[in-house]
């Protein structure tokens, strides 16, 4: 392969394992949206707290990684049980604008929980998947990526099979579907929107523990999160599916505007280019590749 | 003699001070800040141990900026987490105008109004078609990309080292020390206030509550959703514009890192605190917002006295206590400090006969 072929395939690769990353954390986002109507502007903390709880478990308490990878996880849906239960319910009917507050309200108290408690420096993990390059005809993919992103697609996989076959998860999709004719049928409504909660920070806290182990954290991780913007405006805000397929694309054309934009702008470009492919999607196709397009009646 | 207020004409009814009661306080309040509070300023600063005449002037500029917002989010229900970003767009366009073109002040202010709502607009359009959820995004997404091209547009904007501004004079007078600067933000403070109450009370600030309220009920009605939505942008940009260029010339420099997100929450946190959709809503936020980190110094201080580590750890703290007060204030005070200060009101007024 040519040189340019070869930069441009290494650069596709790179972005389709930020990609599967994004996509996860992404699932988590349009789950709330999806069952409980409310936009999270905490997922990016929720992100932060799986990562640096997992690191926490690991080097202070020496546990191996499979077992903290476990408590993190139970961590996580405890945070989104207590999230739903004593800020979310209390606000339900109220304006879209005191929840989307109250959601950043939360991103702020989390954000600066972690950083109370572990600082503002870059961590990093132990070495879990191994770092070694791997070199497929020229494209060289360190092992930690394929690791990652076999890791997010086994995770979505998991999800794929739990709302299609799973009773929860019929009832997580009936209730997305319409309350309150769910509710008729005898599903618990508030149930679900607890289980969509602590589903998002699990889903989260799995992305964030994945990137640390590419990158390593520090607070900034929290922006990574906010990058699921872009994904779930591309593939339309209530679509499981447009979740996953927004969250590649965004990673593979970041990485791509990154790598051929950067010497034109001074850098940095990777950080802003979602954004800006944001706006322009809100411009021509505002609910996305799959998102339902809303009618509206007086 | 007529216990109570009586209306015998329209004009009446439509006064803003009603009663000879409240204008005599208005004139008070005003001779206060003209007057009395530059002169108990300095011994106050001294009693407190920081510059109060300092933390006014910043009350007068975000307020300015908090009664923009306000009136985008609080009388329009367009939610926007852009207008940190959009601050610094005024700020930098008053300072480049200022710096390097050599504008006079005057003109340099009105011009970064202008250019604000000019970019406000632009960033609002996809989002007139959107509800709120889908607007919190865009704005946020105007945060980012704006701020990318503040740390980045070297050339215009010096990047991330920032940008030196000078204090203007203004028709010849030295705007060099903080209690003559505290003058023009006054003037401009009072000034957008009332160019707030009253543009609520025409037919502009009526279609804008109704596009709040029912905004499909009122396009049918024939209120030009497009128009207003863009004009309420447009309006609410002009204001953090002019917030933005005092913001410059009052602190002398200005970087990306005065405008970022976190200032976006805090203008949102005034006017939700505050209360959306009250003029006074703007001012008390503004007050509260401002005032909180130096009411916090108080306990840190006490605390680093045992913790010595613990000053560290001010900012952040900071952060986490604004991060709460926004939620509880969200689940316990959803209508904010204004709505409070008028059920107050409402019980002096009849007591000691409250029902």
């Amino acid at each position: 392969m040519s040189p340019g072929i070869l930069h441009f395939v290494q650069l596709v690769v790179t972005g389709l394992v930020i990609g599967s990353v994004y996509a996860l954390v992404a699932l988590g986002f349009v789950l709330i949206y999806k069952a409980t109507s409310v936009i999270n502007f905490a997922q990016g903390e929720f992100v932060l707290m799986g990562a640096y709880v997992c690191l926490w478990v690991i080097m202070d308490f020496q546990i191996p990684f499979v077992w903290s990878f476990l408590i993190t996880m139970v961590f996580s849906v405890v945070l989104g049980l207590l999230v739903e239960r004593l800020m979310l319910r209390p606000l339900i009917g109220e304006p879209i604008i005191t929840v989307i507050m109250v959601t950043i309200g939360l991103a702020t108290v989390l954000k600066s929980v972690v950083t109370l408690f572990w600082g503002t420096q870059i961590r990093v993990f132990p070495q879990i998947f191994p770092q070694k390059p791997l070199n497929f005809h020229g494209i060289v993919v360190s092992e930690v990526y394929l690791w990652t992103l076999g890791f997010a697609l086994l995770f979505m996989a998991i999800f794929a099979f739990f709302f299609k076959y799973s009773r929860a998860g019929i009832a997580m999709r009936a209730t997305a579907d319409d309350q309150q004719v769910a509710q008729s049928m005898g599903i618990s409504v508030k149930r679900i929107f607890a289980i969509s909660w602590c589903i998002a920070a699990v889903v989260s806290a799995v992305g964030g523990i994945l990137i640390g182990n590419i990158n390593g954290i520090n607070i900034t991780l929290a922006d990574f999160g906010l990058k699921v913007f872009p994904a779930v405006i591309l593939g339309g805000l209530d679509s499981i599916v447009g979740a996953i397929i927004g969250g590649l694309t965004i990673g593979i054309l970041e990485n791509l505007m990154g790598g051929y934009l950067d010497i034109y702008f001074g850098g940095g470009v990777k950080e802003v280019a979602p954004f800006v492919v944001l706006v322009v999607i809100l411009m021509i196709k505002p609910y996305g590749l799959f998102g339902t397009v809303e009618i509206e009646r007086v | 003699m007529p216990t109570g207020l009586f209306h015998s004409d329209y004009k009446e009814d439509e006064q803003i001070f009603q009663t000879l009661w409240l204008k005599c306080w208005m004139g008070g309040l005003l001779l206060f800040l003209f007057v009395g509070f530059p002169l108990v300023a300095t011994p106050l600063s001294r009693f407190l141990g920081f510059s109060v005449q300092h933390m006014a002037n910043m009350i007068g500029i975000f307020m300015i900026g908090a009664h923009g917002l306000n009136l985008l989010t609080g009388f329009t229900g367009q939610i926007s987490l852009g207008h940190a970003a959009f601050m610094g767009v005024g700020a930098y366009t008053s300072s480049i105008l200022f710096m390097k073109a050599g504008w006079p002040f005057w003109l340099s202010l009105p011009a970064a109004g202008l250019v604000t709502a000019g970019v406000g607009m632009v960033f609002g359009v996809p989002s007139l078609r959107l509800r709120g959820l889908y607007l919190a995004i865009a704005t946020m997404a105007a945060q980012f990309i704006i701020e990318y091209g503040m740390r980045n547009w070297t050339s215009l904007t010096g990047g991330s080292g920032g940008l030196n501004v000078d204090r203007p004079s203004f028709f010849g007078i030295p705007l060099d020390t903080d209690l003559r600067y505290y003058y023009l933000i006054l003037v401009l403070a009072i000034l957008s206030t009332v160019f707030l109450k009253n543009l609520l009370r025409t037919k502009t600030g009526r279609a804008l509550v109704a596009v709040r309220d029912r905004y499909l009920s009122a396009e049918i009605m024939g209120v030009n959703l497009f128009k207003y939505r863009l004009l309420a942008f447009g309006i609410s940009s002009f204001y953090v514009g002019v917030a933005g260029g005092l913001f410059a010339h009052y602190n002398l420099v200005v970087s990306d890192e005065h405008f970022t997100m976190w200032l976006s929450i805090q203008y949102l946190a005034m006017v939700i605190i505050g209360g959306l959709g009250h003029v006074l809503g703007g001012i008390f936020g503004t007050i509260f917002m401002v005032l909180l980190p130096e009411v916090l110094r108080i306990p840190t201080e006490i605390l680093s006295n045992i913790y010595p580590n613990f000053f560290t750890y001010f900012g952040t703290l900071r952060e986490l206590v604004f991060g709460l007060v926004i939620i509880l204030f969200l689940i316990f005070e959803p209508d904010g400090l204004a709505a409070r200060w008028h059920t107050i009101r409402a019980y002096w007024k009849l007591w000691p006969f409250s029902y």
